[in-house]
């Protein structure tokens, strides 16, 4: 089993190697102009370059630097913030509507309003990123609150736990696998934003190395930011599905 | 004992007469913040001109025209991989390696290939919405019932009509959820290519809004803006109810 597992990966391996030779072959025909579509092998000598250089080693940490600090300011006010409405049942019918409403909201819509109030800086930046990805954490964390067994609350009512052990011992646990999978969903939103933000503010990061790239027609180091983007998407990605399976272990052996 | 709706609309109207008392005492003069009443006032305004109705509109179109092509790509290669187990093994890697390139990022790209307008918007929109779709419509194929597939095979039904006839309609209610949330992601997307570079649309607009130092018809897209992201997300999950009845929400959920 795990071996044809192995093979079927090797050959899918292969099918990918086999688009990347297709994407080759079209760039060296030049079906599509050079100026759009570099070849694999130029987008891959302006990573190396990059690198080398040190260039994009800068512009790849200031992107990971936006993402990492908007996410942890929203990670950590959101479930704050998440628990304190998701554990009181007055807080959840008094605030838990209007978070509804706000939820469809495009949230790079509030980049203007950020803009106007910090100018074109990184506080703009951290802003909008802890903005954004708050969002899927606050409504994982009530919504995950809110699904707690009853009689787990009965438990802790009997046991005389204050709300604080309440919250640390039973909620929080329980509602893990759904802050979990909040927090998944926005380091892709924080991952995004921090393009948007670093293009239009200018700061230092991929953002701003793609769209200089593409206002010189640099289309290899352009494709190598989008690259290296990608890269960014699924290596955090799969950090996060790796600290899912982790932190949620005990819930398929527990029970 | 206060009613429900009651309690939800007390915090939205306690923080806009808070923020309208407070503007007012201050004598606020600001470039971000506005009391709420000017808003309405130019959002009424920007209403009755009809520059609001005309952002809306191509922001609309690009979000929906992306929603339609990306979404037809992914459905068609959802629907292809759920069926040809072999092909979906043989695609993984591939597909694994493009799904997590940020769709923004590509803006840059149909930029230089497009320029400006609807074309590159909807390129980038497109891009977004394949994979939501691709990936919902592959589980749901994947997920139906196998005994469908043997009648079908029974009653030596052509393959078109297999997907015609049988996988589709037992599909169906994840698919449309799929383009559910693809329309909202649709949205979002097109909003966030016009602020960051597109000179069409709401997210064109907000930015307008900004640089003339009119804080007031700025929140007053902000506000629209969110209003028409809340009727597109209603609208759709009372379309899924009416058309699939709570049946499929529940099953959709669990």
């Amino acid at each position: 089993m795990n071996r044809s597992l192995l093979y079927w990966r090797a050959a899918s391996f292969a099918v990918a190697a086999g688009f990347v030779g297709l994407w080759q072959l079209i760039a060296d025909q030049q079906l599509v102009s050079p100026v759009f579509l570099p070849g694999p092998d130029r987008a891959w000598a302006s990573l190396v370059r990059g690198f080398a250089s040190g260039d994009l080693w800068v512009k790849l940490q200031g992107t990971l630097a936006h993402m990492a600090y908007g996410w942890l300011v929203a990670s950590i006010t959101g479930i704050a913030l998440g628990a304190m409405i998701g554990s009181s049942r007055t807080m959840r019918s008094y605030v838990a509507p209007s978070l509804e409403f706000l939820r469809p909201l495009p949230v790079s819509a509030i980049i203007p309003v950020a803009i106007a109030m910090f100018g074109l800086t990184q506080g703009m930046a951290l802003f909008v990123i802890a903005f954004g990805a708050i969002w899927p954490m606050l409504l994982a964390t009530i919504h995950g609150f809110a699904a707690v067994e009853p009689r787990l609350y009965e438990v802790a009512r009997s046991l005389h736990m204050s709300r604080l052990a309440v919250i640390f011992k039973i909620a929080l646990p329980s509602a893990s696998p759904d802050i979990l999978s909040g927090m998944r969903l926005s380091l892709t939103v924080a991952l995004i934003l921090s393009v948007v933000c670093e293009i239009l503010a200018g700061l230092d990061g991929l953002g701003h190395w793609v769209l200089l790239s593409a206002r010189a027609f640099r289309s290899a180091d352009l494709f190598a930011g989008v690259i290296l983007l990608g890269v960014i998407g699924y290596l955090t990605a799969l950090a996060m599905s790796m600290v899912e399976k982790r932190f949620l272990r005990w819930r398929s052996s527990g029970h | 004992m206060i009613p429900e709706r009651v309690k939800a609309l007390l915090l939205p109207v306690a923080t806009l007469a808070i923020l309208e008392i407070w503007a007012r005492a201050i004598h606020l003069e600001s470039d971000s913040l506005a009391p709420p009443s000017a808003i309405a006032i130019a959002l009424a305004e920007a209403l009755r001109d009809g520059s609001v109705l005309a952002a809306t509109r191509d922001t609309l179109i690009s979000a929906f025209a992306g929603l339609l092509i990306g979404g037809a790509i992914g459905l068609a290669f959802g629907i292809g991989l759920g069926i040809f187990h072999v092909a979906d093994r043989l695609m993984e890697v591939t597909i694994e390696a493009i799904r997590p390139i940020p769709s923004i990022a590509l803006l840059p790209i149909a930029l230089i290939a497009l320029g400006f307008g609807y074309r590159m918007e909807i390129v980038i929109v497109g891009f977004a919405c394949i994979w939501p779709v691709l990936i919902l419509s592959r589980a749901a194929v994947g997920g139906i019932e196998p005994r469908l597939i043997e009648v079908s095979r029974a009653l030596r039904l052509s393959a078109a009509d297999r997907i015609r006839k049988i996988i589709i309609p037992a599909a169906l209610p994840r698919i449309f959820l799929a383009f559910r949330l693809a329309a909202g992601i649709a949205l979002i997307v097109a909003v966030t290519v016009e602020i960051a570079i597109n000179p069409i649309g709401l997210g064109a607009a907000i930015m307008t809004a900004q640089q003339a130092l009119r804080p007031d018809l700025m929140l007053a897209y902000l506000f629209w803006i969110g209003f028409v992201g809340y009727l597109l997300n209603t609208g759709l999950v009372v379309a899924q109810h009416h058309l699939f009845g709570p049946a499929a929400l529940v099953r959709d959920s669990a």
